[in-house]
């Protein structure tokens, strides 16, 4: 077989990628829960139930989606000037670390600029910890997909030694655990009473502003030359270094805030299974939106509407709740396949 | 028996083979056959589908259209190992050959079962050098290839083909890589193949060498077979017409005086990339109303002296002067603001953006400097720059929102061009400009180069075309080796002298007077 | 207990060679498949797969042996779906190899909850035993560390030089070679870059499954969820660290080990007890990140690695 590339290929064939990944996976899902014993309807009912079913239902997807907006964009970011962040997860955790460092009363400040002084803080964390892995890569050449993989292992130990060390919550009889953070360092509900917190207000304005830099500045011009053919940016005295290093520290900057946003606006304190994988899943959102930062919005309210629904399914159905991952990891195998069909065509020779 | 008694038994045979790729048709019914013994030339431009037909007689693509037979044997298509067990080798304009393999393994590779248990090495080696001796192709089989100069490497493909018994060589542009004395060697070792049976497909575009090897000439344009001579019976003159399908019109160089020099290098070296040979030691002015040709053999330090003068490298020593001015700090944006024109060899991977809009494309040098303020972009000026040069260029496409992979090769150059020349360069660095492209583009993008001159610029032209050169150059410099020759002015060099340079002779002198 | 007391050990190398042992196939695994031109990113989640695979194959009633093959085939089959993705289509290795690893994880967890719902904690299998080699054995030190290891250890001892062999003396390696290096060469002989590449990724994958295995079936005898731990990755840095050679992989794969097992080991002494544990967890991802800085200016990285081919491309 060969593939030959398509001149024009038309809007349906354009659009069709992403609706047949996502069918594709839920048959996969289909399948293996029939395996499982349970009825795929029944399944899909109670996943569907589960995640929108209710008022509570639908505030859980919204929270559980912030952070993988966040995620996802660091993702998208980095994947379109092809800089492959797999580090979202310590990055995430950098944020987390730091808004616990400055928020549990370190700095006794009003909340607005507190929040704000937190939230930069958290950004530029991130921002170094994925600049080291870039400097690797344009220094020594050495694959950030590894780097940043190995990174989240030695981040995650070295935020279990703070948790049992420096930022052991004095009163929290003995568990790995932060203080809580003082009421000023919270992000309030948007509206009270309803469980939803203004970090995922933050994060739809960051993908407004990640959209805007991505079509309207020189900068997302730059990335997006960079990611598509390295050597004729640099030909075109394009900086083609300072690019991927501007990149990696947006890109970190934004895994943090997902920290930043899980502490202050949801748990209050740091543990170690704040994140159940949010920087990998990140890399499902970012691929089933294209790249696109309003589609990863879309994405991640997607992707959480499962996981949530998942949980209340397996609860229901016991049908186990790793039916998710499958799903996500599936779509995210078929999206690229789909995406390729879309611009080339299969032909036997 | 003489050669047209010889083509009356076919070892070959191509019948009504079309090809298309997409809505370019790069073979149009072409029918022809070789006889036992025989060399044919394959004649054409670049781009005149020379290396698609031979694509599909070896295997690597398949016809819509049309058959081969070998020995008699209808060959299935699409398929090198059919070719190869049919006894036809190819040697590839780029050779297909692993780098980090002996010579031996390179020639072995693929001519035992993937099952069987060892590979027969001592037995290879010793055939090896047998072939070696027999047709003088010498070369050391323990050789790392990556370590090989381009003429081995060369010797090295030939080999794989005789190792397997060919007895149908195809050549595609085997002297392309070749200095003159070289391709003499290349010639003494086809001819001793011709003795023993062997028949031969010869692609080239170049004149003289079709002349000397050849028994019968066929002519590809715009992948129609257009014409077909024995060669005794044909010109020079004849074969260039045919070639072309029209007179050639090149741009009129007058005359006139040598402006301001506007780059000067002197004594520069500087590191060549992989096994690419670097600079050494070169020294070389540009002036300004003057087109300065640089002729050699492709992969001679061509591309580190263009890397130089584009901002991507900079000198490990000597020293670089632009109007005057020594130059510390380098890289391409530096580079386009000391109004440096750049048309890259390499038009599709460095030149442009395949996937990016013919905008984009049109403004990736001057995204930053003429149409973005504070960093934001004005894509409307953006469009309108693009919608600017689509006209006064002539670059035939759909509109600025194309993305540029689907405009043919002349087009997406004329682009390129329209992008250098609307910045007004003072110097212009045009490698390999025309390669590739039909005879329109090709001539329009010479006349537009020799105005540029005409207005000032200093120009210098890069090819492995030496008739280009000859036709365009004010003056010209031969490069070896990453060593540069002394200027010789219009018309005082006959292409063989010219050829000796390009083989290296003459540097030694040099050296030694200086 | 100071440094060379442990050094001179044979308990510390005998402990050594076992934490080399999965590593070595696994890095084996990922070596074939980056000679043949593919980066195998999936090995982390192929690791788990064939850790579980081996395991609930023993569990059920298999042999051993059986436990091994049943995870080299479930390898091999997250190998097809890899190679399938990234060769005849070409699609990003980066992006198939960590679907094929979210993939691969996620079945394997899922499947684990169907299989076994209701248990608390895993059941566990008798895994394979030392076997004291004959005389070899009995050689003060070496005998002890090397030669009394599981027999899933000498088979991956014995698969370094089998790979070897295979890669550098056979028709079937050099293919390997030259289709890493360039595979425009490999389909000017006549072979099918396509098959050839997908058959390495295949292979290879089985190994790496294998690695995993040799966890639950040899270094443990149950399954944990986060029992592969980020090795795969490590083995991806080895291969580097190894120049893409098998020999020079499993010196690097026991050096690695050897400073693994020192870790533990230090965390019983005085060091210890003021630096924390953690410090010396990290220690092996730190080495391993250093490796790949110290070995990319020198590495010889098959020159097509990534690259994909498409035939008759123009």
């Amino acid at each position: 077989m060969r593939l030959e590339p398509i001149a024009n290929p038309g809007l349906m064939r354009r659009l069709a990628p992403p609706a047949l990944a996502i069918a594709g996976s839920f048959l996969v899902a289909s399948l293996l829960a029939l395996i499982a014993g349970g009825n795929p309807f029944a399944v899909f009912g109670a996943i569907l139930k589960g995640a929108a079913g209710s008022k509570f239902a639908l505030l859980e997807t919204l929270n559980r989606a912030t952070p993988l907006i966040f995620t996802g964009l660091a993702v998208a970011v980095a994947f379109r000037a092809r800089l492959w962040n797999i580090g979202a997860e310590a990055q995430l955790y950098a944020g987390a670390v730091v808004t616990v460092m400055l928020g549990t009363g370190a700095l006794h400040w009003p909340s607005l600029p507190l929040l704000v002084v937190i939230g930069v803080a958290s950004m530029l964390a991130g921002a170094l910890l994925l600049l080291i892995p870039a400097l690797l890569k344009t220094r020594f050449g050495v694959d950030e997909v590894v780097t940043t993989l190995l990174f989240n292992f030695i981040f995650l130990l070295f935020v279990s030694y703070l948790l049992e060390g420096p930022l052991k919550d004095p009163m929290g009889m003995g568990w790995p655990k932060s203080a809580r953070l003082i009421s000023e360092a919270r992000l309030p509900r948007i509206i009270e009473g309803l469980r939803l917190h203004w970090g995922f207000v933050l994060a739809l304005v960051s993908a407004l502003v990640l959209w805007v830099i991505n079509t309207r500045t020189t900068l997302g011009f730059e990335m997006r030359a960079v990611g598509q053919n390295a050597e004729a940016a640099r030909f075109a005295g394009i900086p083609v270094t300072r690019v991927i290093l501007k990149t990696a520290l947006l890109s970190g900057g934004l895994a943090a805030l997902a920290g930043f946003s899980e502490v202050a606006g949801l748990k209050g304190s740091l543990t170690l299974d704040l994140s159940p994988g949010y920087g990998y899943t990140g890399i499902v959102v970012a691929m089933l939106a294209l790249l696109h930062p309003l589609g990863v919005v879309v994405a991640a309210l997607f992707v959480a509407a499962i996981f949530v629904g998942a949980d209340a399914m397996s609860r229901a159905l016991g049908v186990p709740s790793y039916l998710a991952d499958i799903m996500l990891a599936s779509a995210l195998l078929m999206m690229v396949l789909a995406i390729l069909l879309s611009k080339f065509r299969v032909v036997r020779d | 028996m003489t050669a047209s008694d010889q083509a009356q038994q076919p070892v070959l045979r191509l019948s009504n083979i079309t090809k298309r790729f997409g809505a370019l048709c790069a073979n149009d019914d072409v029918s022809f056959s070789l006889g036992r013994g025989e060399v044919i030339a394959l004649l054409g431009e670049n781009g005149a589908g020379k290396t698609t037909l031979m694509n599909i007689l070896f295997g690597q693509y398949s016809a819509d259209a049309g058959e081969v037979e070998v020995f008699g044997q209808r060959l299935a298509p699409g398929n090198p190992r059919a070719a190869l067990d049919a006894g036809v080798g190819m040697v590839h304009q780029h050779f297909t050959l692993a780098g980090n393999l002996t010579v031996w393994e390179n020639i072995v590779l693929g001519t035992q079962a993937l099952t069987a248990p060892r590979l027969r090495a001592r037995a290879a080696k010793a055939r090896i050098a047998d072939l070696s001796k027999r047709f003088h192709l010498a070369v050391d089989p323990d050789a790392k290839v990556g370590q090989l100069s381009v003429g081995e490497r060369q010797r090295v493909e030939i080999l794989k083909a005789l190792y397997r018994d060919a007895r149908i060589l195809i050549l595609d542009e085997p002297t392309a890589v070749l200095t003159p004395q070289e391709s003499d060697a290349l010639f003494a070792t086809l001819r001793e193949a011709i003795g023993l049976g062997l028949s031969v497909v010869f692609i080239s575009h170049k004149l003289h060498e079709v002349m000397a090897i050849s028994h019968r000439v066929l002519v590809l344009r715009h992948g129609r077979l257009v014409a077909e001579r024995a060669t005794a019976d044909t010109s020079h003159e004849e074969l260039a017409a045919l070639m072309v399908g029209g007179a050639v019109s090149s741009p009129k160089i007058a005359p006139m005086p040598p402006g301001p020099a506007l780059m000067r290098l002197s004594r520069v070296s500087s590191k060549g990339e992989g096994h690419a040979p670097g600079l050494q030691s070169v020294t070389l002015t540009l002036h300004g109303g003057q087109i300065t040709g640089l002729a050699g053999v492709s992969g001679n330090g061509q591309g580190a002296l263009s890397d130089l003068i584009s901002g991507l490298a900079m000198p490990s020593s000597g020293q670089l002067e632009i109007a005057g001015e020594a130059i510390t700090d380098w890289s391409p944006r530096r580079a386009l603001a000391r109004r440096i024109g750049r048309i890259p060899e390499d038009r599709h991977h460095t030149g442009t953006i395949a996937d990016f809009d013919l905008t984009e494309n049109a403004v990736l040098e001057t995204y930053a400097s003429d149409f973005a303020r504070h960093g934001w972009l004005d894509w409307a000026a953006a469009r309108a720059h693009a919608e600017a040069l689509i006209q006064t260029y002539d670059v035939r496409c759909p509109g600025p929102d194309t993305a540029i992979r689907l405009l043919s090769g002349g087009n997406m150059q004329k682009l390129i061009l329209g992008r250098v020349l609307e910045t007004r360069p003072r110097i212009i660095l045009a490698n390999q400009p025309v390669r590739g492209l039909d005879i329109g583009a090709l001539n329009y993008v010479h006349t537009r180069l020799a105005e540029a001159r005409e207005q000032g610029a200093a120009v210098l032209l890069i090819s492995e075309d030496l008739d280009e050169i000859m036709t365009l150059s004010d003056v010209i410099h031969v490069i070896s080796q990453g060593r540069l020759s002394p200027a010789f002015a219009r018309g005082t060099m006959a292409p063989e002298a010219l050829g000796r340079w390009m083989a290296g002779d003459g540097f030694a002198e040099v050296a030694h007077a200086s | 207990m100071d440094l060379i007391d442990i050094l001179t050990s044979a308990a510390f190398w005998a402990a050594a060679i076992r934490i080399a042992s999965p590593l070595i196939f696994a890095t084996l695994g990922e070596l074939i498949c980056e000679r043949a031109g593919v980066l195998n990113l999936g090995i982390e989640g192929i690791m788990v797969a064939g850790a579980f695979a081996g395991w609930i194959a023993v569990w059920a009633g298999l042999p051993l042996w059986g436990g091994v093959a049943v995870a080299f085939a479930a390898g091999m089959a997250f190998g097809l779906l890899h190679a399938t993705l990234s060769v005849p289509f070409g699609l990003s290795q980066h992006v198939v190899g960590i679907g094929v690893t979210l993939l691969a994880t996620s079945l394997t967890f899922y499947t684990y909850r169907v299989v076994l719902p209701e248990v608390s904690s895993p059941p566990k299998i008798t895994a394979f035993q030392p076997f004291e080699v004959p005389i070899l054995s009995q050689i003060p030190l070496l005998g002890p560390a090397f030669f009394a290891q599981t027999p899933l250890t000498y088979a991956a001892f014995l698969l370094v030089i089998v790979v070897a062999l295979v890669l550098y003396r056979t028709p079937l390696g050099l293919a390997v070679r030259a289709a890493g290096e360039n595979p425009q060469a490999v389909a000017a002989q006549g072979l099918s870059v396509t098959a050839i590449r997908m058959g390495a990724v295949i292979v290879g994958s089985g190994f790496m499954a294998v690695g995993g295995a040799f966890l639950t079936l040899s270094a443990f005898d149950s399954f944990f969820f986060d029992m592969v731990n980020g090795r795969g990755w490590i083995c991806i840095a080895l291969v580097v660290f190894g120049a893409w050679k098998p020999g020079k992989a499993l010196l690097g794969a026991v050096l690695f080990a050897a400073f693994d097992a020192l870790q533990i080991r230090l965390q019983q002494t005085p060091i210890g007890a003021v630096v924390p544990y953690q410090l010396f967890l990290m220690m092996p991802y730190i080495l391993s990140i250093l490796a790949l800085v110290v070995m990319s200016r020198r590495a010889e990285v098959p020159a097509a690695l990534m690259v994909t081919f498409n035939k008759g491309e123009r």
